[in-house]
């Protein structure tokens, strides 16, 4: 269906290709999935698929690629658009008309197929992927699980044989991603639709993988199965990796598989307490920020309901909870740059205790930092130093705070001075304004989903300098969606669900409990304590004599 | 003029749909509401008599409430009346400042500080009495401005842009897709313009001067160009522009046919409106000029292929909501069973102004146009199921 033969894309200016020599053959009905680390030339492969590259993004492709016999030299994308569908990260950025009828129209609007077929074809859409209630409804209206179900939906009533899916859950909640996986499996078995799909999150869809392209970051391309790429990779999901560490074969992909594997694994490590994942901070510490019956309302409907808490050194909290749920309002109202209706919240700093809300913006950013959603919000100089230069200024009333860029060289060593803020990775971005942020000193910081869009390498990275802020005696606050990255990096996890915080304790307690939040290392090793691979691994070591003693005897 | 006038303060029939009787629930073709309101604006242009334009801003009210939607397009409409409010008091303040006009027979009201003018300036005056008269005349003729806004701003609310674009002949669909995104864009800009103007606060960084400016149309624009390249590529991607069956040559002569047909147009506006030059320069100019430009839209829509998705029918209703309009223009210009000096009632000397029985018949026929129309989709339709339950519940 999809070959690659002998491909090589070269971009102006660039010192080394993207992709080298790449030798690839998709069939049909195969949901093939490609993994690889940030910037080593995932969206260069997909493009290439249908012609985006280098029709529209520049560069130079050697080589040829055809689909289903047509050579992309000589098709440009929307020559292609019959055979091939593209469905990007953000569904609201490829919306052209404004409810979901037409949006699935469009396309075949496009392709001048006559009205009756067009109007049997939407139906059938609207069926298939569960969107029939919200016909009618405005695009912009719909929730991020939705809205990516019409973006896949709007290439499908083309009726394409590929269909090309740039992660398209990176920005979903762990429900609002099960709904959108669900529906493209349920394409490549009812339909026999070839996908071909990039995924940050392998855990949440290794398991329906037929193969595995993974891009080791030369420019070349290694696939197969699953189970074999999987074996060596660089990336793994927690559940490959736990395979690793026990040594099963076959390599499981599947929670269930997995959990049949473990039998053995279990019994060794009953009895046994998982190392803690992060030193227990103190106990009697005094809370830096509390926070009572904190409201946030826009026009009238609230976003965040009579919310207490209470914020300690050292500690760090995850807030999670579904798209919507008041997570952000919450972060930007502690911040006090954001609208609060009602409640206090007291800061303590410097002696004496603040309402940020209270305070200019200058001392308010000294008390709390708060890193938005979408960091280059913040980015507006030319290169990294002006930046660097700039925050300094802003906040260098008090000298007690050290240099910006002494904090980004502590946070992400190498990024030199010259380069343009916009030309840096999803995850240097983040550590420049987190940079820029802590240069004010504050002993309380916000993140607000900062995982979106970052592979398992800048997770890591991030997981390493959320504690080192915690170890200096910060508060941490990150809203995410990815339980992994709680699992190996909170103290606390904080479920707000309608603007109501639902669930509030040691992250332990919390997740494990509940069948969503689970890290995928306690569904396979219920009912023993275990959230991450790296506890199952130091406990197998130092318990590793202590059976074979017993077994020697017997 | 503005909500609290009886019209416009109407409980909003758009959540009660099915005033229609026992029509089906549909949205009218947007052409018939846009034929409607210019015919209105155009029957508006002809009367300065301020209850007939009180007459049409009600018949507008009652029309937009009975048959706009719960699009947020439909929700503009309280714009348009505040703007319509804004010109009229432009006018009235201007005609209050620059007192010109002023007869010794006029009923003065206050006099502004006269502010002596240089002597090339002498023909315009600042300041000075103030008459009646004169705040009168420039109320009504912005009155009468406001009210032909207020049809373009009915229009606008009752007709989906969008869809109105899609009439566009197949040779001007890439301009209707132009301005389709750019509809869509704007709200987004707005959007990225509050949330880097709210992220600026978490920098502290200064809130006035140039400097704030850059750090925030900085951002904006990076945003919304990266936004723009993505649905860009992505409509690529979707078979946007795909070509056609036009080949090289008729390319060439949709080109010459365009060319050709603006000149004859050009050619004929200007024969029309100069009485001295030859005959043949008019009208005959003008037609020719119109059947080029139409063979040249045709042949260049022959180079894009696409379909419309549920057209809109072009039914009864739309002949009832187009022809009440039109038919109001009509009579107004007709000057047929009244006196036109009733549609300008007279300043001077000041006389109450009557309401001549065929012009408001005519207003009254546009506001047919409520209960012509079939009645708009409810928002949120609700199954028959469902509502038993509810009836059952209450």
């Amino acid at each position: 269906m999809i070959t690659f033969d002998q491909v090589t894309v070269h971009y102006d200016g660039a010192a080394k290709p993207a992709l080298r020599e790449v030798d690839l053959t998709i069939e049909e009905g195969e949901l093939c999935l490609v993994v690889g680390h940030t910037g080593v030339g995932k969206s260069t492969l997909l493009g290439a698929v249908n012609g985006l590259v280098p029709h529209f993004t520049g560069g130079t492709l050697y080589g040829r690629v055809t689909i289903d016999g047509r050579d992309t030299a000589t098709h440009p994308p929307r020559e292609l658009a019959d055979v091939v569908g593209v469905v990007g990260q953000d569904p609201l950025d490829g919306f052209v008309t404004d409810t979901v009828e037409e949006e699935l129209a469009y396309a075949m609007e496009q392709l001048a197929i006559p009205p009756t077929v067009m109007r049997k074809r939407v139906e059938e859409t609207l069926d298939l992927l569960g969107l029939a209630d919200l016909r009618h409804r405005a695009l912009h209206e719909l929730s991020g699980g939705q809205q990516q179900r019409v973006a896949i939906g709007s290439v499908l009533t083309a009726h394409p044989r590929v269909l090309v899916l740039d992660e398209p859950t990176s920005a979903l909640d762990p429900t609002a991603a099960e709904e959108v996986l669900a529906a493209v499996t349920r394409l490549v078995h009812d339909l026999g639709v070839t996908v071909l799909m990039a995924e940050h999150r392998l855990e949440r869809v290794v398991q329906y993988a037929d193969r595995v392209v993974h891009l080791p970051g030369n420019g070349q391309v290694v696939h197969g199965a699953p189970t074999d790429i999987l074996r060596t990779s660089s990336i793994a999901p927690p559940i490959v990796e736990l395979a690793r560490a026990a040594s099963w074969h076959p390599l499981p992909l599947s929670v269930r598989d997995a959990r049949r594997a473990a039998a053995p694994l279990r019994s060794t490590l009953a009895g046994t307490t998982p190392a803690p994942i992060r030193p227990t901070p103190a106990t009697d510490r005094p809370a830096l920020l509390t926070a009572r019956g904190v409201t946030v309302s826009y026009h009238g409907v609230p976003a965040v309901r009579e919310v207490d808490l209470d914020l300690h050194g050292g500690e760090i909290t995850a807030l999670m909870g579904r798209n919507g749920s008041g997570k952000s309002s919450l972060l930007w109202a502690l911040q006090g740059s954001g609208p609060r209706r009602a409640g206090t919240v007291r800061v303590t700093g410097a002696g004496a205790t603040h309402d940020p809300h209270s305070l200019s913006a200058v001392h308010a950013r000294r008390l709390v930092g708060l890193v938005p959603q979408t960091p280059a919000d913040l980015l507006y100089l030319e290169s990294v130093k002006q930046e660097l230069d700039q925050a300094d200024s802003e906040s260098a009333k008090e000298a007690e705070s050290s240099g910006a860029r002494s904090i980004l060289d502590r946070l992400a060593p190498g990024i030199p001075d010259s380069t343009h803020p916009r030309d840096l990775s999803e995850g240097q971005k983040l550590a420049l304004v987190l940079a820029i942020q802590l240069s004010a000193a504050p002993r309380i910081v916000l993140l607000d989903e900062p995982t979106r869009g970052l592979d398992y390498r800048a997770k890591a990275e991030l997981t390493r300098i959320v504690a080192a802020l915690a170890g200096e005696g910060c508060s941490v606050v990150i809203s995410t969606h990815d339980v992994e990255f709680v699992a190996r990096t909170a103290d606390r996890v904080v479920v707000m669900a309608e603007g109501d915080v639902v669930a509030d304790g040691p992250t332990s307690e919390v997740i494990v409990a509940s069948p969503v939040f689970a890290p995928q290392t306690a569904k396979i090793l219920a009912p023993l304590p275990f959230l991450t691979v790296d506890q199952v691994t130091s406990a197998l070591e130092s318990a590793a004599p202590t059976p074979r003693d017993g077994e020697d005897r017997a | 003029m503005s909500r609290t006038t009886p019209v416009a303060a109407m409980p909003m029939s758009g959540h009660t749909p099915d005033t229609g009787g026992r029509r089906l629930p549909r949205v009218l073709h947007p052409v018939a509401w846009w034929i409607w309101a210019l015919a209105l604006a155009t029957a508006v242009s002809r009367t300065n008599n301020p209850l007939l334009l009180f007459l049409v801003l009600a018949v507008l009210g009652y029309v937009v409430t009975a048959r706009r939607t719960e699009a947020p397009w439909a929700r503009g409409f309280k714009y348009y009346l505040y703007l319509a409010l804004t010109v009229v008091a432009i006018r009235v303040l201007f005609r209050a400042v620059f007192a010109t006009g002023i007869t010794p027979h006029d009923h003065f009201l206050f006099s502004l500080p006269h502010i002596p003018t240089p002597d090339w300036y002498a023909g315009i005056q600042l300041g000075g009495p103030v008459s009646l008269e004169a705040l009168l005349s420039a109320a009504t003729d912005g009155l009468r401005l406001a009210c032909m806004l207020c049809c373009i701003g009915a229009a606008n609310t009752l007709a989906n842009p969008k869809r109105a674009l899609r009439v566009l002949p197949g040779a001007l669909h890439e301009l209707g897709v132009a301005v389709t995104v750019a509809i869509s864009v704007a709200p987004q800009l707005v959007q990225s313009v509050q949330r880097v103007a709210r992220a600026r606060r978490l920098r502290a960084g200064r809130n006035k001067g140039l400097k704030a400016l850059r750090g925030i149309v900085v951002p904006v624009l990076e945003d919304a160009l990266e936004r723009s390249l993505r649905l860009a590529a992505g409509m690529d991607s979707r078979g946007y522009g795909r070509a056609g069956t036009a080949t090289r040559s008729s390319r060439r002569i949709t080109g010459a046919l365009m060319l050709l047909g603006m000149c004859g147009l050009c050619a004929g506006a200007y024969g029309l409106l100069d009485a001295t030059t030859p005959t043949f320069l008019g009208l005959p100019a003008m037609a020719v000029g119109a059947v080029l430009c139409v063979a040249g839209l045709r042949l260049g829509g022959r180079r894009v292929s696409r379909t419309t998705y549920r057209p809109d029918p072009w039914l009864l209703p739309e002949w009832a909501v187009a022809g009440a309009g039109v038919l109001s223009a009509v009579l107004l210009f007709s000057n047929v069973g009244y006196n036109a000096a009733e549609l300008n009632p007279s300043i001077y000397p000041l006389s109450w102004p009557t309401l001549p029985l065929v012009p408001t018949f005519a207003i009254l026929l546009a506001g047919s146009a409520g209960f012509l129309a079939p009645p708009p989709t409810p928002p949120n339709p609700i199954a028959p199921r469902q509502r038993a339950e509810k009836a059952e519940a209450t």
